[in-house]
């Protein structure tokens, strides 16, 4: 049901590029992780998925992505439309093929590789010839003036940051026409994670790229998403514009840690506990 | 007894100079051969994590290919080349059965399954060419088999097996195209992705399956280049499959995922066999060619475990 109202929301405007409706995602035959997520993502938005730590957040990243198999996770019900397809059944480089490709959460460079080669092998499924890749290696450049100083350094030698960029860099080498961005804040300095950010938004605004990024960073997340949906165990519960997210006061007192007046409300609480409740 | 343990071998060294030159190229040629072998073992270990135990059985399985396909009547340049199909085929089908059913088990498990390829290829090879050794079809593949004495100083004599030498030539070009492979190549940085972190090369686009089948294919072509070398200089024959064992110690010492490590490193157990046997194996009643490997393979181990050019497990902090 919570699924539902799920759907019937989402953000406005241009087409989906990306529709997940009403999944469910089982690990190892037993453990049920995502219990039935839906959400949208329009063409060229971005559009955040909050939560906490083990809410959901990387399975359903990674349930469109379809890195689940190497995980033993399963997407049981539900399906995945990426521009239209239905892309459950496809293999990751398919998907990566078709123009969606994952920023997975911990940055995962290849260490032993230098920076330019792990930007190199981000171009691995493209047939368009070593002009164009060259053409875009210069561009990622362009975005990213710190990877071209630190091209011929061994990527595990870098810093965290550095990687950070590293791992968009090299999504972006594929020519995605989205990217589902794990967490890119994860243990950075808060000037880096804006400066990440700052770029994931002219990527996004330049190339056209639409992203798709997990957070617990609910307060910069949301300052550059158009759209942001909160999943709490498994599921969807709270869904809107950015702008009526960062106001909404369960948002702010659960997730934001301000409130406006009267935060301390008991009324308040026990109004969100009743919707997690309904939703649930 | 200090003096029969430091002094005498080298004493003896110098007053032949021209028998502690032969037993050098001894020690370089059979080390060529074991770092041939090592190098079968990296490609995979490299790209996959599994350690392969079937890459001595997959030497043999070449060179009885191509010597089993000669007798059928089939010119020997033409075995060679459907060996090498037979490899890739062999290849892509140990991906399908064996690994890609297994993908994301324990290490231990992937060698397991190994260890049963061995028993099938040992089982399957038997079945197809018989159990009894083949004369490999050395001059059928142009490679040379005679030998040249050069004459050293005014009564010496080494004595260089051309087969020999072109073994070298051949294990030197193989490495350099492989180095080349690995670090020129979409394919072979997709390799090394892959040998870095599973995860990120599958969120790139990278299919697993395809890498896994392209390095068991170039590791079965290093097979059938340790075969054919091997075959000329003794026969096709399953014991051959213990000589890969030797492999073992040349990737303690070179690094389980180096490919130059693998050559220094059989380089090392090559020559270290040889002087030990000769110089130092009498001291002990000889014989110990066949465990003085595996001692310095232990040694290395305590001091250190990554190899000589085993990469560095890099960690931040």
């Amino acid at each position: 049901m919570s699924a539902h109202a799920a759907t019937t929301s989402g953000p406005t405007g241009s087409s989906p590029i990306l529709s997940v409706n009403n999944i469910e995602v089982i690990y190892d035959h037993v453990i049920l992780v995502l219990k039935g997520v839906s959400l949208t993502v329009p063409e060229g938005g971005i559009v955040a998925l909050l939560g906490a730590n083990g809410a959901g957040k990387t399975t359903t990243l990674k349930a469109i992505s379809n890195l689940l198999g190497a995980e033993r996770g399963d997407v049981t019900k539900g399906n995945i439309q990426f521009k239209g397809e239905h892309v459950q059944d496809l293999s990751p480089n398919d998907l990566v093929r078709r123009g969606c490709i994952q920023v997975m959460e911990g940055r995962h460079c290849f260490g032993h590789l230098s920076i330019e080669e792990n930007l190199l092998t981000g171009a691995y499924t493209r047939r368009d010839g070593s002009g164009a890749i060259k053409a875009d290696l210069e561009m990622i450049y362009e975005y990213f003036p710190r990877l071209k100083e630190r091209r011929h350094s061994q990527a595990g030698y870098t810093s965290g940051g550095e990687q950070q960029m590293c791992a968009v860099g090299r999504a972006m080498m594929s020519r995605p026409r989205m990217i589902l961005l794990d967490e890119p804040s994860m243990g950075l300095a808060p000037q880096l994670v804006e400066e990440i950010f700052e770029i994931v938004k002219q990527l996004n605004e330049q190339q056209g790229v639409s992203f798709l990024l997990a957070e617990q960073n609910t307060n910069i997340a949301l300052r550059y998403a158009t759209y942001g949906y909160i999943v709490e165990s498994g599921r969807i519960v709270l869904d809107g514009d950015a702008r009526s997210l960062r106001e909404n006061e369960d948002v702010k007192e659960f997730y934001l840690g301000v409130g406006g007046e009267g935060r301390r409300s008991f009324r308040d609480v026990k109004h969100y506990k009743r919707r997690k409740r309904w939703l649930a | 007894m200090l003096y029969d343990i430091f002094i005498d071998p080298f004493v003896q060294m110098g007053a032949q100079p021209d028998f502690l030159i032969q037993v050098l190229w001894e020690g370089f040629v059979s080390g060529i051969l074991y770092a041939l072998i090592a190098l079968g073992f990296v490609l995979i270990f490299k790209a996959s994590g599994v350690f392969n135990f079937a890459q001595g059985i997959m030497v043999v399985f070449a060179g009885l290919t191509l010597v089993g396909l000669h007798e059928q009547g089939v010119p020997a340049f033409l075995a060679l080349i459907l060996t090498i199909g037979v490899m890739g085929v062999l290849a892509y089908g140990i991906e399908r059965v064996v690994m890609r059913p297994l993908v994301n088990q324990p290490d231990i498990i992937l060698l397991m399954a190994t260890i049963g390829l061995t028993y099938f290829l040992i089982g399957f090879g038997e079945f197809v060419f018989g159990g009894e050794p083949k004369r490999m079809i050395t001059e059928e593949l142009w490679l040379p088999t005679g030998s040249t004495a050069i004459e050293f100083g005014e009564r010496g004599l080494v004595l260089l097996q051309h087969i020999d030498i072109a073994a070298a030539v051949i294990a030197v070009l193989m490495v350099s195209g492989l180095a080349l492979f690995f670090n020129k190549t979409r394919i072979g940085r997709a390799l090394r992705a892959v040998a870095d972190d599973h995860q990120a090369a599958l969120s790139v686009g990278i299919s697993l399956n395809q890498i896994w089948a392209i390095v068991w294919f170039a590791a079965g072509i290093v097979a059938l280049a340790t075969g054919i070398m091997w075959g000329a200089r003794s026969d096709v024959s399953f014991a051959l499959e213990i000589v890969a064992f030797k492999a073992l110690p040349v990737l303690i010492l070179g690094g389980f995922t180096s490919v130059p490590g693998a050559i220094i490193g059989g380089l090392i157990i090559g020559f270290g066999e040889k002087l030990g046997e000769i110089y130092w194996g009498p001291l002990v009643g000889g014989g110990i060619e066949s465990w003085l490997a595996y001692i310095i393979a232990l040694i290395f181990l305590l001091f250190r475990p990554q190899g000589l050019f085993g990469e560095r497990i890099i960690e931040r902090v």
